[in-house]
């Protein structure tokens, strides 16, 4: 659906160039969830812009829906632009215009007869709960609700594409929860393609289908979220993993321990496998950090447990023939 | 008291002045508006980013605001005759006018457009709007409450560039201060030409801020 080929982006200023994306590559598929993410100045804001153009790559070629957006014309461009949808951290909605008008702005600028306009405006202030602020204007609305008018107004145009520029960045966690749960409902029953970037770990584990770590204008890592999350190659996504996450101590790793990271996934996560695979060897374990949790859904569990008193290496060995995932942690205890 | 008031005169004069006023004031916000526009778009870094055609604007526009308002209604004398025929009365005072209070108008345009977060014009760009479309259905509608402030502190500017019109022949309570009040030491002519011309412009910073109130939505 959207594919990226060595797409450079470069600033040049006073204080010289900048290259703010540096060929990148990118392939998503119709109908995915993929989030970009990277740290303040990765490039992520260039990336999704050069998606719609608002940024012209210095090289590189963009294509949408088979469409090679760099190769358009600017007339063709606008008639490509309105079959993407974008929305954005601040919202950017039109302040001098009601809610309703907000939402049947890009209708009017396509110049839609006003029956139709009408028509669908009002079908999608019902589809996102808005009815009964269509006559307000935005500043009479919290952040949650302006941000579904701006997905409202994405979507007016019946887009295939839904581009979330830091989408839920200036929300609260309860509204982020919100607006993901939406997003994912549009994803899942319009069959529409996600592309969203955040610096928001949380809201890739939700809901996106793949990822891609950006750093410096290039991306380093990207896979199917599960995979990228729990076993994270690149040191720039390790610590953007480990932010917020509990590290143990490890002062409080028994003496002679040998200490795994035992990943589940799927329904065995749930399952005592630690449990029955301990009493069969007769190893002692004691859990050092933990989370259970699902990744787009699907739910997983990243235990660190350290192993004494018995054949840690046998337990090991059935861990992994039970489908649990084994890592070696650095620093085995002395 | 108010002995040498001939109030029809007063009433003319009012009426000279309004119509300087009104004909002055349409053709400002319909020449500086697109002047300010055409600042903001060929700016640095705006939609349609033109370095020369902004330097080319820009000079103009502040030599026009550099120089004294006297000086221009005399500098454009023989402009104002070829443009309405005369450079007597109401008629005569219109071009002057205009061409002192236009660019003046369009850098307050200018300024009311930059306030508009530039978000804005991203995300019409992003919904497929052309730049005219941005700017006419998007830009100036949301810069409108800066916009009619602008007009409304123009309008205010405007009083007091007739009153000096009126040295140069153009009529109104300008030429009444100057003439009675002034040259004949007619003390009450003058008292009365002020307080008209203070509740003038008053009466023109109130509409001016109902209506950006009743235009604002923020």
């Amino acid at each position: 659906m959207i594919r990226l080929e060595g797409v450079t982006r470069r600033y040049r200023s006073a204080a010289g160039e900048r290259v703010a994306l540096d060929s990148a590559d990118l392939h998503v598929a119709k109908g995915e969830v993929f989030g970009v993410v990277g740290r303040s100045g990765a490039g992520k804001s260039t990336l999704i812009r050069t998606i719609n153009r608002l940024e012209t790559p210095d090289a590189g070629k963009v294509f949408v829906d088979g469409q090679e957006i760099t190769a358009l014309n600017p007339a063709e461009l606008r008639a490509a632009r309105r079959r993407i949808g974008m929305i954005f951290q601040h919202f950017n909605l039109l302040n001098a215009k009601t809610i309703a008008q907000n939402v049947a702005f890009p209708l009017r600028l396509e110049g839609r007869p006003e029956a139709e306009v009408k028509a669908r405006t009002a079908e999608l202030l019902e589809r996102l709960g808005l009815s009964e602020h269509a006559n307000k204007h935005p500043a009479q609305l919290s952040g949650g609700q302006k941000q579904r008018v701006g997905i409202a107004r994405a979507l007016a145009c019946g887009p295939g594409v839904l581009l979330c520029d830091e989408a839920t960045s200036a929300l609260d966690p309860e509204t982020t929860e919100e607006i993901l749960t939406l997003l994912d409902g549009l994803n899942r029953d319009l069959g529409l393609t996600i592309v969203l970037i955040t610096h928001q770990m949380e809201v890739v584990r939700r809901v996106c289908d793949r990822v891609a770590v950006l750093k410096d204008g290039r991306i380093v890592e990207q896979g199917a979220t599960a995979d990228v999350f729990l076993h994270p190659q690149h040191p720039v996504t390790r610590a953007m993993l480990a932010e917020g996450e509990e590290a143990f101590d490890a002062s409080v790793v028994p003496a002679g321990a040998r200490l795994a990271k035992l990943t589940f996934r799927g329904a065995s996560t749930y399952e005592p496998e630690l449990s029955r695979v301990a009493r069969s060897v007769g190893v002692d374990y004691s859990i050092l950090s933990g989370r259970i949790s699902r990744i787009r859904g699907e739910p997983y569990g990243q235990l660190v447990v350290a192993f004494t008193g018995g054949d840690a290496e046998a337990a090991v060995a059935q861990l992994t023939a039970r489908g649990v995932s084994v890592e070696s942690v650095l620093g085995e205890a002395a | 008291m108010f002995d040498n008031v001939d109030w029809s005169e007063i009433g003319r004069a009012t009426v000279d002045t309004l119509l300087m006023l009104g004909g002055s004031l349409v053709l400002t916000v319909i020449l500086g508006v697109p002047l300010g526009v055409l600042l903001y778009l060929s700016g640095k870094g705006r939609l349609a980013a033109n370095p020369v055609l902004n330097a080319v604007l820009s000079f103009v526009v502040n030599v026009l605001r550099s120089v004294p308002f006297i000086i221009l209604l005399i500098v454009m004398l023989p402009v104002t005759v070829l443009l309405v025929g005369t450079s007597l009365g109401v008629a005569g005072a219109i071009p002057p006018l205009v061409v002192g209070a236009a660019p003046f108008y369009a850098r307050l345009v200018e300024t009311a457009l930059r306030e508009v977060d530039k978000g804005v014009v991203e995300a019409t760009q992003a919904m497929g709007g052309s730049t005219f479309q941005i700017v006419t259905r998007a830009l100036l509608p949301e810069a409108l409450p800066g916009v009619i402030a602008g007009a409304t502190v123009t309008a205010i500017a405007l009083v007091s560039y007739t009153a000096m019109a009126g040295v140069v022949g153009a009529g109104g309570l300008g030429d009444l201060a100057v003439r009675f009040g002034y040259q004949r030491f007619q003390t009450d002519v003058m008292v009365v030409t002020v307080v008209l011309l203070l509740v003038l412009v008053q009466i023109l910073q109130m509409i001016g801020d109902r209506v950006v109130a009743a235009v604002s939505h923020r």
